[in-house]
């Protein structure tokens, strides 16, 4: 599976995959996180709530972080040649401190004549898991 | 399986919650920036919103007695429901404008169905929830729409 550098709606084809990413979060970015959106969830920052009262085997990271790092994967590809229109996507299986993470994407289909891409998002932890599947769909503009 | 939704339950599809207006500040775009791990200058310098800040912005404020022993705010939208565990849900999100500072945004959210489903380990509660973020002309910006599962 090729990886693109960026996106020409011209040359695009189902199955390219998109620049992969890897997460290691931490303590500081899971509370910065939190603290943007005002989230007091206990399992976020209380490891002796989330391991006795929850049964987790760590912190747990927040799952709208997960979704934002599926939108990153699409935007930062698309870069200014084109917008995020829609995504959708769902929190399956939690991510912990101490995880590895990496964000993918494949493109689905290509719609030349609406200069729009589909394309398949996830994130996956260091066991191949799949936490967070999604579709996002993409506007291009030709440049 | 029985149905678990009463009448007097489904009666609470078409809930809606009062708009909520917030102001887009271009601090509060870098914190989150920041806070997510973006990479791209535009957003790190807080010209323009990543596309999943309106979360933050729109993120419930609760006083302490709104919120549950585990810290989550609680939903004065939703009715209380015979099943309590959350299961994961998902989230399909529509962008129609980009956010910038100075940006005044106004969401108004409503409980637009609540159904129930059998599964193999015992009845699930679907509810689902759009929030339609407006800028001040009335222009759409974000279709947001949650679905729940409760068991």
């Amino acid at each position: 599976m090729s990886e693109m550098a960026r996106p020409d709606i011209d040359t695009l084809a189902a199955g390219q995959a998109l620049p992969t990413r890897e997460f290691r979060p931490d303590t500081i970015q899971l509370f910065l996180y939190n603290a943007a959106l005002w989230n007091a969830h206990k399992i976020h920052f209380d490891y002796p709530y989330a391991r006795d009262a929850e049964g987790y085997p760590g912190l747990v990271m927040a799952g709208p972080l997960l979704g934002d790092w599926l939108h990153q994967c699409v935007v930062e590809w698309l870069g200014e040649h084109g917008r995020l229109v829609e995504i959708e996507y769902s929190n399956r299986r939690a991510a912990f401190i101490g995880d590895t993470l990496r964000s993918t994407g494949r493109i689905l289909a290509v719609d030349r004549e609406r200069g729009q891409v589909s394309i398949e998002v996830a994130i996956l932890n260091q066991n191949d898991e799949v936490l967070a599947p999604g579709t996002a769909v993409a506007s291009l503009r030709r440049d | 399986m029985g149905s678990l939704l009463t009448p007097e339950l489904l009666a609470n599809i078409g809930r809606k919650a009062p708009p909520q207006l917030e102001l887009v500040t271009r601090k509060d775009i870098r914190k989150y920036a920041i806070a997510t791990g973006q990479r791209l200058r535009k957003y790190l310098d807080g010209d323009e919103a990543p596309p999943m800040f309106y979360l933050a912005l729109f993120w419930p404020v609760p006083e302490p007695e709104q919120r549950s022993p585990d810290g989550v705010a609680i939903d004065p939208l939703l009715p209380e429901f015979p099943l309590k565990r959350a299961m994961a849900g998902g989230l399909k999100i529509a962008y129609h404008r980009t956010i910038r500072p100075g940006d005044v945004l106004v969401a108004n959210r409503t409980l637009t169905n609540i159904w129930q489903k059998d599964g193999s380990s015992g009845p699930l509660i679907f509810y689902e929830i759009v929030m339609s973020v407006e800028n001040g002309r009335g222009e759409p910006v974000v279709t947001e729409t949650t679905t729940r599962i409760l068991r």
